[in-house]
């Protein structure tokens, strides 16, 4: 007695319609109904931000969305950011500072630091940690994360 | 970790959404933000046959003030509330307590009245709303009722909303000669607190008209009258402050896997020194 | 062992050039290829129902519901399932004494860890499976636990192996000198502390999981595999799943953070490959995270009651210790829960002239969760214990820290030697490390603040560790033991038709840049642009036989395969160019992806005019001239057990007195890891690290209830480093090559977490010192710190 519903949503640009069981999340459903497995699943209780993505213009948990909420919604993935060029930035300096080494955090960690760029974070390290408390990494320890994003908040400025 | 099976619902009205309230008769959970009540059923230690989403009620939506209060609707996400035009002149508290709420991604879906209708005992809204002296109004099958906050936090994940209810706004009056403080204890940045304390006076020298409201250290937010009739017409220096101290013992202190529940006394006047000594800079 | 000195010295040679990774490009475009992210062709999912209890018999379990559930097209028992798979023992000949019971992927008769799978439910989708758990009836007699380590072996304890008459699963005594005459000597300080370390664990984001696969047209077994070590696998599935070795397949792609927890053998992963050959059809099993929470390994819960005697003159006369730790129900297969006890064993104290040494480890069992290698084995506690001993006895008789370590360290001029331990050791640089740190930290001027702060009540502390480093092991790690684990790697190296490079290793990647330094290696060495480079590793139908990547092995055994192969490459292709060219050999070089004139460098022919003309045009080459445009080579170290690399840490913490809270305000690392391939990799291979070590001396633990119940399962209540409150980590090197190899490379992955824990506990104890009191338990929690300061 499995419940679905239909959706229709704008992922990356590109109108999608589907019918999901209403209890799949938004990231499962992006993941393996969209074929988009660029986002990542860590925990499924909000508290990694592997799953970070972009709903409506901000940054949400996707694991705490379920899909159906997301009908009618724009989204936009880590794919949709690279190949809009969004974090076209981002990614040098995350390339340039290696601020990735597994890349499992990095997804999340793309979403929650292109909103922070975008929406006019000052070039503070301390802020941009803050900013990225929600997103567990443990491969870096951080540092190279912090820097790759002070550097493009620098760039902007300077641009 | 993949949440039970249920029904989808999303009204588009509040009758409507009461009515499923009513007919599932516990059975049935409201669905605001989603920050809160995703966890539980993906740990599977919350699986309600129905999931009413309170999306599509505008009726619950908007921010509006008048010249003694603001409303809030209940639906209002923590980052709407961030973003009011006028959160730092009409509620300083709120504006200074909301960087410590979790993180952005869960502020931007999650939701006042969410919030307050779980009343996580470490959770910063009810605290403030205690701190605020905010009502809570409520709609049932009976019609709207209000609750004040000093009557709505009752226990743990207790409040005095039904289960045929919803919260479907918060009022707030305004006070624009109130000071505020706000001080919470956490190992991490974003995490629940271990001990907070949020704070309204009307004045500060000496201190009067306190409402002190403590999260993280109970079952529940609450305030202690005794404590703020300790601090009622002192300084609030260190002496004043270790002279009320005692006063605290009237508070249940929880223990968890964090800290005991002696830790967490000591905390809770830790955490008011920190927050009066910041008012008071 | 010898080399061209040419190797290092050529221009564009990549080693030692902080190249920047190409992995990283796709990894940023979302274009990751980990396990979960495959979806296969009649794909179902694994679920398991498990045990609630940390010691029950199982009476009987009801599958009739779970089997009649949506969706669900299997369901195993533990007893179904051994009709299928073999048990396997988690015990290695080398430790002697060492014992353990046969362990089932699915428990069979009794349940010994709470999380211990019970029931396997296979469905058309996870959340369907994960339903069909919740119908399983299991009839569970509990029994009494053994989970207090220190009761474990007392008389009353519940035994958990009634064959074995205790829960003693390995014990060892080293006896070195005569410490109990030096401890007596007049003027010896002693000081004696009981260290506790929390168990914790390594919480990858990319939670463990695996897609398995089996054609019965071929009988071949495929396991998509998110770990280290895939030849490892290759036998193990082989071995006890019953399928020829030649026939199962290991493919590891990119792999979300491992760090040792996906090295061992996990029942629920080993079932379900059991399951896609029963099936006939690819399995899924992705561990969510709680279930990496219960079984995930668990790693360093030790008790360590220790005695250092120092002289007053500042000379460190001996170490003396018990290690008592607590692993799983069983030793975990095929690596043993006893290596982290023996390591403690050979590290402690390792970096010190010491002539008196004891020391005596004990492991028990438990019916907690299963106990194994996670990255840094063993050197938290030992650097720790060693390191946290000698700044106790520096305050106890008046002396600087930094200058005890100056008294006693071993001399940079005096290798090769062993430790007390027995440890062999070479080219290492301890004195040079401390100096170089001292310097990089401007420790007057820390010192100077500390004094300055606390007069204003502001308690900062300043604290180190001089450490040692177990790097590019021999087969006496686990080899020689009887483990099917190589410690002999390989790397192939091949020209194509159009000039690019085709390399590929038996290491493994999961993040550590891997893949980046064997291309520089390959390009250096070679001669070749590196955007020329093809990587391939991890996939076992394709790459050389060998151990993966573990112990910090990588970049000096398979860097040094990869060298090899490439400069025979290069050997080759020059014997070519030259009767092409007509030239001899010593004349011509390899430089950019051409053949160069050596002493000019004018471009003689371009690697793919060359490559086309042999694969192509042979008939234009003389018919006895045989081109080989492929190279292979292994290495294996022979000549120590380990290749050890030395570090000096400092840690520069401020401590809440009111709170317990510590605030880590920097951290600095002195590395010497050899020749350091690519400088940018290692830094953040040590600041990973490094705050990967914070987590362990802070945050993390496990925490049990009396009954064995994990108590703490989720990533609200296990507490792990985030960004805001880490330091930045200022990192140094020292490169003395190890003469074991020609590339020179040693290890450098987890000289971080291993030396952290030992330079926060010393720097939170500087701090505290002025309050006479001090915290010898990890994590030191801000409770654990209010206590010391009797607060509450």
């Amino acid at each position: 007695m499995s419940k679905t519903q239909d959706i229709s949503l704008t992922v990356n640009g590109e109108v999608l319609t589907a019918n999901v069981p209403v209890r799949m999340n938004l990231v499962d459903f992006l993941r393996h109904e969209a074929g988009l497995t660029g986002s990542h699943v860590g925990c499924e209780h909000g508290v990694c931000g592997a799953c970070t993505i972009e709903v409506n213009g901000d940054t949400v948990r996707g694991c705490l969305m379920l899909a159906v909420q997301a009908n009618g919604a724009t989204v936009t993935t880590i794919e949709g950011l690279a190949d809009s060029g969004r974090s076209a930035a981002l990614i040098a300096a995350f390339t340039r500072r290696n601020a990735l080494q597994c890349g499992f955090c990095t997804p999340g960690m793309l979403a929650s630091a292109i909103a922070y760029v975008e929406g006019g974070g000052i070039a503070d390290k301390q802020a941009i940690r803050d900013h990225i408390s929600g997103n567990y990494c443990r491969c870096t320890g951080y540092q190279s994360i912090v820097d790759a994003i002070h550097d493009v908040v620098t760039e902007g400025a300077s641009a | 970790m993949k949440a039970p099976d249920f029904d989808y619902l999303r009204p588009g009205t509040i009758a409507e959404a009461i009515a499923i309230l009513s007919e599932h008769e516990g059975e049935a959970q409201p669905l605001a933000g989603g920050q809160s009540l995703m966890p539980m059923m993906n740990f599977r230690v919350a699986a309600p046959a129905v999931l009413v989403d309170l999306s599509a009620l505008s009726e619950l939506r908007g921010i509006t003030r008048t010249d003694t209060s603001v409303r809030i609707g209940a639906m209002t996400r923590y980052r709407e509330l961030g973003d009011w035009a006028n959160i730092c002149t009409d509620l300083p508290l709120i504006a200074t307590a909301l960087p410590h709420i979790a993180h952005d991604a869960i502020r931007n879906r999650g939701t006042i009245g969410g919030s307050l209708a779980l009343a996580d005992a470490a959770a910063e809204m009810p605290a403030l709303m205690l701190a605020l002296g905010a009502t809570i109004e409520l709609m049932g099958p009976n019609g709207t009722r209000h609750v004040h906050a000093d009557d709505f936090f009752q226990g743990f994940y207790d409040t005095a909303c039904e289960a045929d209810e919803l919260i479907v706004a918060v009022d707030i009056p305004l006070a624009p000669e109130a000071k505020f403080g706000f001080h919470e204890l956490v190992q991490r940045h974003g995490d629940y607190a271990m001990a907070g304390v949020a704070i309204k006076a009307t004045s500060l020298t000496p201190l009067s008209g306190l409402r002190i409201a403590f999260f993280g250290v109970s079952d529940r937010a609450l305030r202690v009258p005794a404590l703020e009739a300790a601090l009622d017409g002192t300084s609030g220096d260190e002496a004043a402050i270790a002279a009320a101290l005692p006063a605290l013992e009237a508070i249940e202190f929880e223990g968890d896997l964090k800290v005991s529940a002696k830790t967490r006394e000591h905390y809770a006047g830790v955490a008011l020194k920190r927050a009066l000594a910041e008012m008071l800079a | 062992m010898t080399g061209p000195a040419t190797i290092f010295d050529k221009p564009n040679t990549y080693i030692g050039q902080p190249t920047p990774r190409a992995d990283a490009a796709r990894l940023l475009q979302g274009r990751g290829r980990f396990v979960d992210d495959l979806q296969l062709p009649r794909m179902v999912h694994a679920a398991f129902f498990r045990s609630p209890h940390a010691h029950a018999r199982i009476l009987s379990i009801g599958t009739t519901a779970a089997r009649a559930a949506p969706g669900v097209v299997a369901v195993y028992t533990g007893a179904e399932l051994a009709e299928h798979v073999t048990p396997y023992v988690g015990v290695l000949t080398h430790l002697a004494g060492l014992r353990s019971a046969p362990q089932h992927p699915i428990a069979v008769d009794v349940a010994r860890w709470q999380g211990e799978p019970l029931v396997m439910v296979i469905a058309q989708t996870r959340a369907q499976a994960e339903d069909a758990c919740e119908l399983i009836e299991a009839d569970l007699e509990e029994l009494p636990p053994a989970v207090d380590a220190e009761a474990a072996l007392t008389a009353d304890a519940p035994v958990i192996h009634a064959d074995f008459g205790s829960n003693l699963a390995w014990e060892r005594k080293v006896d070195v000198g005569h410490i109990d005459n030096a401890f007596a000597a007049p003027d010896v300080t002693i000081v004696e502390r009981e260290f506790r370390f929390g168990r914790h664990t390594g919480v990858t984001l990319e939670s463990r999981g695996t897609v398995c696969d089996f054609d019965p047209s071929e009988q071949t077994l495929t396991m998509h595999y998110s770990g280290q070590a895939p030849h490892m696998m290759q036998v193990i599935l082989s071995r006890h799943i019953g399928v020829a070795e030649e026939n199962v397949r290991v493919i590891s792609n990119d792999v979300g953070g491992s760090f040792g927890i996906k090295i061992h053998t996990y029942g629920d992963e080993i079932a379900a490959a059991a399951a896609a050959k029963l099936l006939k059809r690819p399995v899924k099993f992705i561990a969510d995270r709680m279930e990496s929470f219960m079984t995930d390994i668990h790693a360093r819960d030790h008790v360590v009651k220790a005695r250092m005697g120092i002289s007053a003159e500042g000379s460190i006369v001996g170490i003396d210790f018990h290690d008592l730790t607590g692993v799983g129900p069983y030793s975990m297969y095929p690596r043993t829960s006893a290596i982290e006890c023996n390591q403690v064993l050979n590290l402690t104290g390792a970096p010190y002239a010491l002539e008196n040494y004891r020391a005596h480890g004990q492991v028990v069992f438990q019916n907690k969760n299963m106990m194994c290698q996670y990255r840094a084995v063993g050197h938290p506690i030992a650097m720790a214990v060693a390191d946290g001993l000698l700044e106790d006895a520096a305050r106890a008789i008046g002396m600087d820290p930094v200058e005890v370590r100056r008294r006693n360290l071993m001399r940079d001029d005096s290798y090769p030697r062993a430790s007390a331990s027995g440890m062999k050791l070479d080219d290492l640089s301890h004195q040079k490390a401390l100096e170089k740190l001292v310097e990089i930290m401007d420790y007057d001027a820390l010192r100077a603040d500390q004094i300055k702060m606390r007069e204003k009540g502001v308690y900062r502390g300043i604290g180190f560790v001089s450490m040692v480093e177990v790097t590019n092991p021999s087969p006496m790690f686990y080899g020689i033991g009887g483990a099917h684990i190589a410690s002999m790697d390989g790397a192939t190296v091949r020209l194509d038709a159009a000039g690019a490079l085709h390399v590929s290793s038996s290491i493994t990647e999961q993040g550590q840049g891997t893949n980046a330094i064997l291309g520089q290696i390959a390009a250096g060495v070679f001669g070749v642009p590196i955007e020329r480079v093809k990587v391939t590793t991890g996939d076992t139908a394709t790459v050389p036989y060998g151990g993966g990547t573990w112990a910090s092995r990588g970049a000096g055994i398979g860097g040094e395969a990869m060298l090899q192969a490439a400069h025979a490459l290069k050997t080759q292709v020059l014997d070519v160019a030259g009767v092409m060219l007509q030239s001899p050999v010593a004349a011509l070089d390899i430089r950019d992806g051409a053949v160069v004139d050596a002493e000019t460098g004018a471009e003689r022919i371009t690697l793919d005019a060359l490559a086309r003309t042999v694969y192509y045009r042979g008939n234009e080459l003389p018919s006895d001239l045989k081109p080989e445009l492929i190279a292979t080579r292994h290495y294996r170290v022979t000549d120590f057990p380990f290749v050890f690399t030395n570090g000096a840490m400092a840690a520069h913490v401020e401590v809440d007195t009111e709170t317990g809270f510590v605030k880590v305000l920097h951290f600095w690392a002195v590395e010497d890891c050899g020749r350091v391939i690519n400088p940018m990799l290692v830094d953040e291979q040590v600041r990973g690290g490094v705050v990967q070590g914070i987590g362990g001396a802070l945050y993390e633990e496990c925490l049990y209830s009396p009954e064995g119940q994990l108590l703490n399962t989720s990533m609200a209540d296990y507490i792990v480093p985030m960004a805001s409150e880490m330091p930045e980590i200022t990192v140094a090197h020292i490169e003395t090559p190890t003469k074991t190899s020609v590339l020179g490379a040693k290890g450098a992955g987890e000289a971080g977490t291993g030396g952290a824990p030992a330079a926060l506990l010393n720097a939170v104890n500087d701090a505290l010192s002025p309050l006479n009191t001090s915290i010898w338990q990890m994590p030191m929690t801000p409770e654990r710190i209010l206590k010391a300061l009797g607060k509450v």
